[in-house]
């Protein structure tokens, strides 16, 4: 009988080309290559430079979303809403596809989208595979139990060329999730008190594996918030072994295998866990009992706070800098903040069920007077299904704002910002200085905790607006 | 890429932890489609006001920064967004080299494809370098270590791969290429096609 093995080791080493030794990293497949017109044109260019064509463009699934405006189709027909500089970097990814011979899901393809929106949504995204991207959320996709880490532009030239990358085999970090996360505190609740335990750089070098009963019990798009945010505590990728969920949710889906494949497929699948008796490098234990919503304080996801306690004190200076950009002080609650913004959005919480936990709670309320909000929806499919429920006409009956799909206010490169000051409550992923617009201000939380905030005027418990 | 082997310089602090890739070069600047051109806007926010003017009091605005080619920074450094504009913009800027106690995964993978040296050293020495901005340093990247002002050697660890790519200026590419038929049969032979 061979070792009992992990996860992500069953996962590695199904993909080893050419195995590492001392001096050299492994020569590592990649399955899915998900791309995008803001970290790849350079990378085009070396191929160009190289005469090289893209070696595998059926694994190479391309889209358009970092830099696209998210303003009603008939204003940016000519894109200039984004600037000149967006304007041709869409330009120049719609040329590149069209050169290298890439199926570009773009402007009315009707499944444009953000990249980690678009890969689970089509069936893409399947356990078991490789999958990289010219960006660090890429870890989304360890949600369905695929070995998933963000790239940079060298890199992505590297897959194009020859759908490989060196790889040196990372540790693995175990993250078992104990209890049942209480009425009312979400994923996204969840994965903010995990980065605010293990800090920002605690899983740094590692893959981590979220395992529990919590996790067990989770839907997918739930399960796919946790992933994304792995990169957040510095780790090169998040993993949840797939189980009868993940089968129900990739069933029938487009890009899925079907027929006798589609068997073939899940058999292999339902090997993919972490055998009894398998080892991490590290091990971490949460009881999510004893969670509440959580929100963000400072200026990184690890600075983390319960939507009811006090903002924590400390003398160390990088601590008292992010204080003073974010213009708190400490032992006062978060609830105390005004809201100029709220965005609801991004690879983290911009799917289905998330416009779902906004609408739940704007239903039959408004935004506050002064605070203006903006729901972006994650995908053109997201877009569709919610209007087909109707959810778009709650969230604009409450005054709010109802957008084109797009990566928007979690990169603010298309030009939805923030202006200096003004303080948003934000269901992305990062809080960085300036992240969401020069000198702004971003709290990061939970769908449910971005809508109660618009609809409070203040940084406001979700649990009261049920 | 250009041979490193030798960095001789002096050092610029910037002793906050966790500065992310954001930090270095903002999302705003990303909308380009070359490399270049990336350092004048490298550090945008910390080095300017929001009128553009320069923020006196960062250190990059300082005039005893001029030509400082080594960057010591605070605990995990280039954290967050995997944009490889980061390295560039650094590298654009002038700096040769980032020494801290910790860098991110994805940024160190990127800077030293590009060529800039990503160093981690001890505490003890992180807060020696700390304490001595404007230090001069010499860092052989093919021993790995780095000699302070008073003739004190201290090793570094480096992946023996990359050290190789770097001291040799060579592209990954090739190498990757190189393992074609390789790459083929992995394709051919495996048990499932995505």
């Amino acid at each position: 009988m061979s070792n009992p093995r992990t996860l992500f080791e069953k996962v590695w080493s199904d993909h080893i080309v050419v195995d590492e030794t001392a001096d050299t990293p492994a020569v590592f497949y990649i399955d899915l290559h998900i791309v995008h017109e803001v970290t790849t044109p350079q990378a085009f260019s070396v191929l160009r430079a190289l005469n090289l064509p893209v070696r595998r463009p059926d694994l190479t699934l391309p889209t358009l979303d970092h830099s696209t405006p998210t303003t009603p189709v008939s204003t940016f027909k000519d894109l200039l809403v984004a600037g000149e500089g967006a304007a041709n970097q869409v330009r120049q990814m719609q040329q590149n596809c069209k050169d290298f011979g890439l199926d570009l899901l773009g402007y009315g393809s009707g499944q444009r989208g953000i990249v980690h929106v678009i890969g689970p949504e089509l069936g893409a995204t399947q356990p078991g595979k490789t999958i990289v991207c010219g960006d660090s959320h890429s870890s989304t996709h360890g949600a369905f139990g695929a070995l998933a880490f963000g790239i940079g532009t060298t890199e992505v030239g590297h897959v194009l060329a020859t759908q490989c990358l060196l790889q040196r085999k990372p540790k693995t970090l175990a993250i078992n999730i104990d209890g049942k996360l209480p009425e009312g505190v979400t994923a996204k609740d969840l994965i903010l008190a995990i980065i605010g335990k293990i800090g920002v750089d605690g899983g740094t070098g590692h893959v981590i594996e979220y395992r529990g009963e919590v996790i067990r019990t989770m839907d997918m798009e739930s399960r796919m918030t946790v992933c994304n945010m792995s990169i957040e505590a510095g780790a090169r990728a998040g993993m949840i072994a797939p189980d009868e969920t993940t089968i129900e949710y990739l069933r029938g889906r487009p890009r899925a295998p079907q027929g006798d494949d589609w068997d073939a497929a899940v058999t292999r699948w339902q090997e993919l866990r972490t055998d009894d008796g398998a080892s991490f490098d590290q091990c971490v234990t949460l009881d999510a009992s004893e969670l509440q919503p959580m929100v963000t304080f400072g200026t990184n996801p690890g600075m983390v706070v319960g939507i009811n306690d006090p903002v924590p004190a400390s003398d160390d200076v990088s601590f008292q800098k992010a204080l003073s950009y974010m213009q708190l002080e400490s032992g006062k609650p978060m609830t105390d903040s005004a809201v100029d913004i709220v965005f609801v959005g991004s690879c983290t919480n911009g799917r289905i069920s998330d416009i779902e936990a906004v609408a739940r709670i704007l239903q039959g309320r408004n935004v506050a007077d002064g605070v203006r909000m903006m729901v972006v929806p994650g995908s053109e499919q997201v877009k569709k299904e919610a209007e087909q429920r109707g959810l778009d006409r709650i969230i604009t009956a409450a005054g709010a704002q109802w957008r084109e799909a797009g990566c928007s206010m979690c990169i603010g490169m298309n030009g939805d910002v923030a202006q200096s000051g003004q303080l948003t409550v934000s269901t992305s992923n990062r809080n960085f200085e300036g992240r969401q617009g020069v000198g702004a201000r971003t709290v990061l939380a939970s769908p449910a905790t971005a809508a109660a905030s618009a609809v409070a005027g203040h940084v406001a418990d979700p649990r009261t607006y049920s | 890429m250009t041979p490193v082997k030798k960095i001789k310089s002096r050092t610029v602090v910037l002793p906050t932890r966790d500065i992310d890739t954001d930090q270095i070069i903002a999302a705003r600047f990303l909308t380009t489609t070359t490399r270049e051109g990336l350092g004048a806007n490298a550090f945008h926010d910390l080095r300017y006001n929001l009128d553009g003017s320069e923020k006196l009091d960062f250190i990059l605005n300082q005039p005893e920064s001029g030509g400082c080619g080594i960057l010591i920074a605070g605990n995990n450094f280039g954290c967050g967004s995997s944009r490889e504009h980061a390295p560039w913009a650094l590298l654009d800027y002038g700096f040769e080299a980032v020494i801290s106690t910790e860098i991110a995964d994805i940024f160190r993978n990127n800077a030293l494809k590009n060529g800039l040296l990503a160093v981690v050293v001890n505490a003890d020495t992180h807060r020696w370098l700390l304490d001595h901005p404007g230090a001069e340093l010499a860092i052989d990247v093919e021993a790995a270590t780095i000699t302070l002002p008073d003739g004190t050697v201290i090793e570094f660890t480096i992946d023996g791969f990359a050290r190789h790519c770097l001291t040799e200026g060579i592209d990954q590419m090739g190498f990757l290429q190189e393992h074609a038929a390789s790459i083929q049969s992995f394709e051919e032979n495996r048990s499932w096609k995505p």
